[in-house]
């Protein structure tokens, strides 16, 4: 009784479950069955081809599609995304970062942070504003906060939105592909701050192509391929030069990619 | 040539016709907008019953000329025991039907949005109506100005249609004098360049709107 105790006490609690997600669009199956679990402070990285499903399946997490069926925990509580108060709440808790930036245009770089922190924390401006202040700062853009999107780099976009996502105090975020819009040389700015990220805790599921990113600093990859998660384990499991698994070969094929490119 | 015609009887008349048609023209724009803007957005984003009502209302206010629709209001209503008087009816009519081509410009404004804005702000836990309200119809606006802008210039000349149902504004008081004197010439070319003066005014103030609410990196730098 009392080992049994302490064996389910040892047992990190996830924060994040993901049940048996399945979603359609147009017909065609997209995601079937997926589920996965984050503990806190782990960063787990999607990979797989395009058209695998790693888009639906972070934009099924937080209900922005919605899911045909499956279930979503966040701190124990399940999610019921029917009630749109919930569903609201727990968006706030869930940070999400696009490919594209999707940064408001109409706003400079302070507004893109703060207005989440005004219009939804009902947080007043100053204390908004310092907030977010703060936030663009620990990007590395504490002199870009007059600036709007459309005169910031692509790398500077992303990193604002970054701060868009920490300013709402996400307990995980979700990343969809963050670097795959960018110029090659702007991509180890984003890099790095996510790199901050992951050492400071943060709790995250990452969809990337960065495998390099991936073998350095992920706790587990998942390899999902036709709506399926394929395989998934340690990135020394998966993707070391002898493993012989899809993903490894998968990996093997983009880094040939990435050199021709280089 | 004799100037005591054009100080005692038209410029007189001319003026009180223009502070009528001010009152005519200010409330009719403002609130124009703002129902098209509502209009607009629920003509793109309301749900499927909500979007077809709108989809009728602006289907019958720009496709029935504005003068029946103001004798409908002024000559019809009181049958069914709605009385109003002639400004009420005017400035309602107005309302109504620069709304419908608000609603129009602000549609295309939405359009032009990329799905992706509204996706970041439902990430972050905005409602459906925050969203709209913040993020979505602000950039719209801003697209929609110069067609809105359009609606309000044109609307400053359609405000004559008000003398019909008897609503003496500016083009009343000048047909008044016109037909009294028989001086048609020199009315219409002074009424012709009052109106000239307002929406060159109005065109003014429009533009520095524009120019205010202009977002970087959008159009000529």
């Amino acid at each position: 009784m009392l080992a049994k105790e302490a064996m389910t006490m040892t047992q990190e609690k996830p924060i994040l479950r993901v049940e048996n997600i399945s979603k359609t669009l147009g017909g065609k199956e997209i995601l079937n069955s997926v589920s996965l679990s984050l503990n806190k402070g782990e960063l787990k990285v999607l990979i797989g081809p395009s058209g695998a499903g790693k888009s639906t399946l972070l934009q099924c997490i937080n209900f922005l599609l919605p899911p045909d069926s499956g279930r979503v925990w966040l701190d124990g509580v399940e999610i019921q995304n029917r009630r749109k108060r919930d569903l609201y709440a727990f968006r706030q808790q869930v940070g999400m970062i696009f490919q594209d930036f999707n940064l408001f245009d109409h706003l400079n770089a302070l507004d893109n942070v703060s207005i989440a922190l005004r219009k939804v924390k009902k947080m007043r401006r100053p204390e908004a504003r310092d907030r977010a202040m703060a936030e663009l700062e620990r990007v590395g853009l504490g002199d870009k906060i007059d600036l709007y999107p459309a005169e910031l780099s692509g790398g500077q976009k992303q990193r604002v939105s970054i701060a868009r996502a920490l300013a709402m105090d996400p307990k995980i975020m979700l990343l969809d592909e963050p670097t795959s819009a960018l110029d090659p040389e702007l991509i180890g700015e984003v890099l790095s701050v996510i790199h901050d990220l992951a050492h400071g805790g943060m709790t995250m599921l990452l969809a990337t192509h960065q495998i390099a990113f991936t073998r350095s600093l992920a706790n587990e990859v998942i390899f999902l391929e036709n709506g399926i998660i394929l395989e998934q384990g340690t990135p020394a499991e998966l993707l070391s030069p002898n493993a012989c698994t899809r993903s490894r070969d998968f990996c093997s094929r983009l880094d040939d990619l990435y050199k021709e490119k280089a | 040539m004799e100037t005591t015609f054009f100080t005692t009887q038209l410029i007189p008349a001319l003026n009180r016709g223009l502070v009528m048609s001010i009152k005519l023209i200010i409330p009719s724009g403002m609130f124009g907008l703002v129902l098209g803007i509502v209009i607009g957005t629920l003509r793109t984003f309301g749900p499927s019953a909500i979007r077809k009502a709108a989809n009728g209302y602006a289907a019958v206010f720009r496709g029935t000329p504005l003068l029946v629709q103001l004798f409908i209001l002024y000559f019809g209503l009181p049958n069914l025991g709605i009385y109003l008087d002639a400004y009420a009816a005017s400035v309602t009519g107005f309302i109504l039907c620069s709304s419908a081509y608000h609603s129009e410009y602000i549609r295309g404004g939405l359009l032009s949005i990329k799905k992706g804005q509204l996706l970041a702000a439902e990430s972050m836990g905005f409602s459906t109506f925050k969203t709209m309200f913040h993020i979505i119809v602000p950039q719209a606006i801003r697209k929609a100005l110069p067609g809105c802008s359009n609606e309000i210039i044109y609307l400053i000349k359609y405000s004559s249609l008000a003398y019909i149902i008897t609503c003496i504004e500016l083009t009343g008081e000048g047909k008044i004098i016109a037909t009294r004197t028989f001086r048609y010439t020199e009315v219409f070319l002074f009424l012709g360049f009052y109106y000239l003066v307002l929406v060159t005014m109005a065109s003014f103030m429009l533009q520095k709107i524009e120019q205010k609410y202009k977002i970087p990196g959008f159009g000529k730098a």
